[in-house]
């Protein structure tokens, strides 16, 4: 579809929205890595997202809110197409990365693309080196392991933690550091997005600090996708904020602006904390 | 009230005695029985037992080196087909397979697994003896790798179910196919669990005669290749058991003896993999 390997598409940044208010003071021509466009969402006969659209800005970050059960979670799992590993799970609708429908691709190389982490922490039972060379070797790397392997736990402020102990087990670590070292075995195949799904939400406030300090440094490497219970969260860390509710998007802004001048009375009641 | 009260107490602590007794009878058992066959069994334990064929009728000593190697190679040929085959379909019954599949497979698994060994004896029998006209340890082993199949099937399908979500998630995420994800995540979190189930499977299997009866048959020597029949430690103790001579006796207790401590060593280690190394945390 385009010959560029990363074209750089300027959409408006907030999509029709039917039924809830579109926010004005919009950025209207911020670069975007990937589109969702009219996406619904089934498990079995049961639908759980309806006509979400939106678009995910280049090297920002977006968080998804919205009490449980709103469908942040399914959403943030049909970008890098996790969704089918359930079964009955079906997807309509289309969602570009860089210009190009994820839904025809390859799916184990768009996963390299779009890096996830996960609520909590799942090493694999190796030690930590084996455990951030896992993706690279996966996707046959040619590049030296080991310093494939520093350069990612830098990244995920961790290396100064484990540098003499990359032989041991990863479940040695702590929560929080179990966490990062799930987030750098991610960014070890130098993935253009990163998915989090509630990074934070089996995590200590220290740990969650420390976590939340690295997505901020990490959107100069990649996209970042958030999903999150926790408002104050978003407003710290986000660039961009989604709230959603029951299965719709019902508002997309600017974080400052949500936060602070919702446009939709069912975001306001939320995010005072009158429901969720 | 008070006779009441007495009545209560006594049947109290009558139930109490009666449920201790029982379980002292059920440990008790393993230790007589252990007791026993070093008591009977023990001084025909020698150098000699593991190294000397079996002595000629009339002769004393002599020993059963034959009927150790055979045991050792039936359970070779044991393993050769029932761990594969349980292995690779415990994989598809956990990562592939949909729930009626699944559900026939594992249903046919747990009838197998209750078949009488003499009969799976006998369809080893008809199957691999007949046609060859020859009794052998192919046919032996054969058996013997038939019962494995279901123990390690089972065991090894729970073992890998245990695995968590997470990870194959995890693995997933990172680009990995499903089959790379099982081949690198999935079945070293699970390796212990299936090692120790092979382990149990070759232990259920090690002490069985009823199939060897008419399948390795048995051998007062040197058994020369995998088609000719071979002396196994169990069938051993059975022929030596209901011989007249008292020398033979003595060596049946001391082969019975020398196959518990088998046994034993293979359930001792089993538990040992099992509670070591690095074990996946439960969600």
């Amino acid at each position: 579809m385009h010959a560029s390997v990363r074209p750089a598409v300027t959409v408006n940044i907030t999509p029709n929205i039917g039924s809830g208010a579109v926010s004005q003071a919009t950025p209207t021509a911020l670069p975007l890595r990937m589109t969702i466009s009219k996406v619904n969402f089934f498990y079995g006969s049961k639908q759980v997202l309806f006509d979400v659209s939106l678009g995910i800005a280049t090297n920002k970050v977006t968080a998804l809110i919205g009490p449980s059960g709103c469908g942040k979670s399914t959403l943030l799992r049909t970008l890098n197409r996790m969704h089918e590993t359930v079964r009955n799970a079906r997807l309509e609708g289309e969602i570009l990365l860089d210009g190009q429908n994820i839904l025809a691709q390859d799916v184990t190389q768009l996963r390299r693309r779009v890096g996830m982490v996960f609520q909590r922490p799942n090493p694999f039972p190796k030690s930590i080196f084996d455990n951030v060379a896992y993706g690279l070797r996966v996707n046959g790397t040619k590049l030296p392991l080991a310093e494939a392997v520093e350069k990612s736990l830098r990244h995920a402020a961790l290396w100064d933690e484990v540098k003499d102990h990359l032989h041991k087990s990863a479940y040695e670590l702590s929560g929080g550091q179990q966490q990062r070292l799930c987030i750098a075995r991610a960014l070890a195949v130098e993935p253009e997005m990163l998915l989090l799904d509630e990074p934070c939400s089996a995590l200590d406030p220290i740990s969650t600090a420390k976590i939340e300090e690295l997505l901020v440094q990490l959107k100069e490497l990649c996209t970042i996708v958030t999903v999150t219970h926790n408002m104050q969260q978003a407003a710290r860390i986000s660039d961009f904020t989604a709230f959603l509710l029951i299965g719709q998007l019902i508002e997309f802004s600017p974080t400052p602006q949500l936060f602070t001048t919702p446009a939709d009375p069912r975001t306001e009641a939320y995010i005072t904390g009158r429901f969720g | 009230m008070n006779a009441h009260l007495r009545w209560r107490k006594f049947v109290s602590h009558f139930m109490l005695t009666m449920t201790g007794v029982c379980a002292f009878v059920a440990v008790s058992v393993l230790f007589f029985i252990l007791g026993y066959l070093v008591f009977h069994g023990g001084t025909s334990i020698n150098w000699n037992f593991f190294t000397k064929l079996p002595a000629p009728v009339g002769e004393s000593g002599g020993g059963m080196a034959n009927a150790i190697v055979g045991s050792a190679k039936l359970l070779l040929i044991a393993a050769l087909i029932g761990v594969p085959v349980g292995f690779f379909g415990a994989i598809y019954l956990a990562e592939f397979s949909g729930g009626t599949v699944a559900f026939i497979v594992r249903y046919a698994a747990d009838l197998l697994n209750g078949v009488p060994s003499i009969v799976i004896g006998i369809f080893a029998y008809s199957l691999v003896v007949l046609p060859f006209k020859h009794f052998s340890t192919l046919a032996g082993g054969f058996a013997l790798g038939l019962m494995m199949i279901p123990i390690t099937l089972r065991s090894t399908e729970e073992f890998l179910r245990a695995v968590p979500r997470a990870l194959r998630e995890g693995a997933m995420a990172l680009g990995a196919s499903k089959s790379r994800t099982i081949a690198t995540v999935i079945v070293p979190a699970a390796y212990r669990g299936i090692l120790t189930a092979i382990l149990l499977a070759f232990a259920r299997v090690a002490g069985e005669t009823a199939p060897l009866l008419f399948t390795a048959f048995g051998n007062r020597f040197w058994s020369t290749g995998w088609g000719q029949p071979t002396a196994s430690l169990p069938v051993m103790i059975f022929t030596y058991a209901i011989s007249p001579y008292d020398d033979w006796h003595r060596q049946a207790w001391a082969a019975g003896l020398v196959l518990l401590c088998l046994i034993l060593v293979f359930n001792i280690v089993a538990r040992g993999i099992l509670a070591r190394g690095i074990a996946v945390p439960r969600a």
